[in-house]
């Protein structure tokens, strides 16, 4: 049986079966988008606790870096408050649909992003620090020359959130819904077509998404290998 | 040598070099004194080569007059009360993760240089240095020497008033040290004041228009070159150049 649905989900895979193709394209939408936004909000969040020191500042790198292990299922219950009807977002109508997913991802990626980046920027900062108060550098303006400076680290945090966010299930699942055709993504199909027997489908997507994550992290191991012999 | 005809660059050679002025000027960190209290003058045409022993606090003199850090006590202040351009060599050259050129590009843009001009200063700057060919190289894989020129070059093209160099030289090879002491020359010579630490006393008399000599973190005398080297005044700088222990 399990050979025989491993012979189906290739042959599906190789026949750019329409319903699983579909599926793929708004996964990689949803969590590259969540991915985009988290990065314009959480590495500059990041750069900002390197470089400020500020009351409170302990607790914020704590939170953020408890937040990176954030459960999905309680990210997809907060989300799924805010944007119920009779939440605070509720008028937005944004439950069910491909933007609570995108929002749920955000949640879940941003503090991965901005917890990393911190961590990074500061190293950074510690060696740069003498010469660039040498140039006569306001802080504002090391941000943008850390943040292009630690550009292959921050590559690397990058695809570690996008694999967070494209191999999660339970958020995506709460504030999605697995509508056919609406939100149903890679992870929420794999959960319902094991439940329903339709391995097949299952298994194909389990290739793709396996597939993903491991060019993602093949991605990763290059760019750190590039920027070593690259940057020194 | 190149002229580079840039109203940027000229503006500095034509002033005398600002004075600095250490007003019994001390530094501690947790309680304990690690330099001073110490007040001097520098006002002569330099270059004024700051020497001692090891921990004497010639690194922390530096980056008092820099600015880097400030005084416990006393002031640092200059001529005309007013902050001159100034820039700092390191003694670990710290180069930005991009090329030559993108480094020097980015120190000019953080002091205001309009746009179009950066990229033809930046390149001048690299040939002066005799960098013109690797300024598309990554700056960190140049070699030590090449990337301590690299961060003279960066120096040279904000064409500051006042140079702070920390042992430039100590870990180089005697090649690059030659290139080091030209350019400090030739900064020399662009009206620039020089400060520059050194345990070198070779190095210090090829160098100094006066010398400075720190131990214990006091100031034990300043005075003109040639008379610090035939006739030193206090016991401790006597017994540095002779070549003795000096605590």
């Amino acid at each position: 049986m399990e050979n025989n649905a491993f012979y189906v989900a290739l042959s599906l895979l190789l026949n750019f079966d329409a319903p699983l193709y579909q599926i793929v394209a708004l996964s990689l939408q949803v969590s590259l988008l969540a991915v985009l936004i988290a990065a314009l909000l959480g590495f500059p969040l990041g750069a900002a606790v390197a470089l400020w020191r500020f009351r409170g500042r302990g607790g914020v790198i704590v939170v953020l870096n408890a937040l990176m292990g954030l459960p999905p299922v309680v990210a997809g219950l907060v989300v799924y408050l805010l944007l119920s009807r009779a939440g605070p977002l509720g008028e937005w109508g944004l439950l069910f649909t491909p933007s609570a997913m995108v929002i749920a991802q955000v949640v879940l990626v941003l503090p991965i992003l901005a917890a990393l980046s911190r961590q990074k920027v500061e190293e950074m900062l510690g060696e740069y620090r003498e010469q660039f108060v040498s140039l006569g550098m306001s802080r504002a303006r090391m941000m943008p020359t850390l943040l292009w400076d630690a550009r292959f680290a921050l590559l690397t945090v990058l695809l570690a959130g996008f694999g967070r966010a494209s191999a999660e299930v339970g958020a995506v699942m709460m504030v999605g819904g697995n509508i056919e055709g609406v939100t149903r993504v890679m992870t929420t199909s794999i959960v319902l077509e094991t439940g329903k027997g339709n391995l097949p489908l299952a298994l194909g997507l389990g290739i793709v998404l396996l597939t993903l994550v491991m060019l993602i992290n093949a991605g990763a191991y290059l760019v750190g290998e590039f920027s070593r012999r690259r940057t020194g | 040598m190149t002229s580079l005809n840039s109203p940027f660059l000229t503006s500095s050679a034509l002033l005398s070099p600002p004075a600095l002025f250490f007003d019994g000027v001390t530094y501690s960190h947790e309680e304990k004194v690690l330099l001073g209290p110490c007040s001097f003058t520098l006002d002569g045409i330099g270059p004024t080569l700051v020497m001692g022993p090891n921990g004497a606090g010639k690194s922390l003199l530096l980056r008092l007059a820099h600015g880097l850090l400030s005084p416990t006590e006393g002031r640092v202040t200059w001529s005309d009360n007013r902050t001159p351009r100034q820039a700092m060599v390191f003694q670990q050259p710290v180069l930005l993760r991009r090329s030559a050129v993108a480094n020097l590009i980015h120190a000019l843009s953080v002091n205001n240089v309009p746009y179009r001009q950066r990229a033809k200063l930046a390149f001048n700057g690299l040939e002066r240095f005799g960098l013109g060919a690797y300024a598309k190289t990554p700056a960190r894989v140049l070699s030590g020497g090449q990337q301590q020129r690299l961060a003279l070059a960066r120096a040279w093209v904000l064409s500051p008033q006042v140079l702070f160099l920390d042992e430039p030289t100590s870990a180089l090879d005697p090649a690059a040290i030659k290139a080091v002491e030209a350019a400090v020359r030739e900064f020399h010579q662009r009206g620039t004041r020089i400060v520059m630490t050194t345990h070198d006393i070779h190095q210090a008399r090829r160098l100094a228009g006066d010398v400075l000599f720190l131990s214990g973190g006091k100031v034990r005398e300043h005075t003109p070159a040639e008379a610090f080297f035939d006739t030193p005044a206090s016991r401790e700088a006597r017994a540095f150049i002779t070549g003795e222990l000096v605590e």
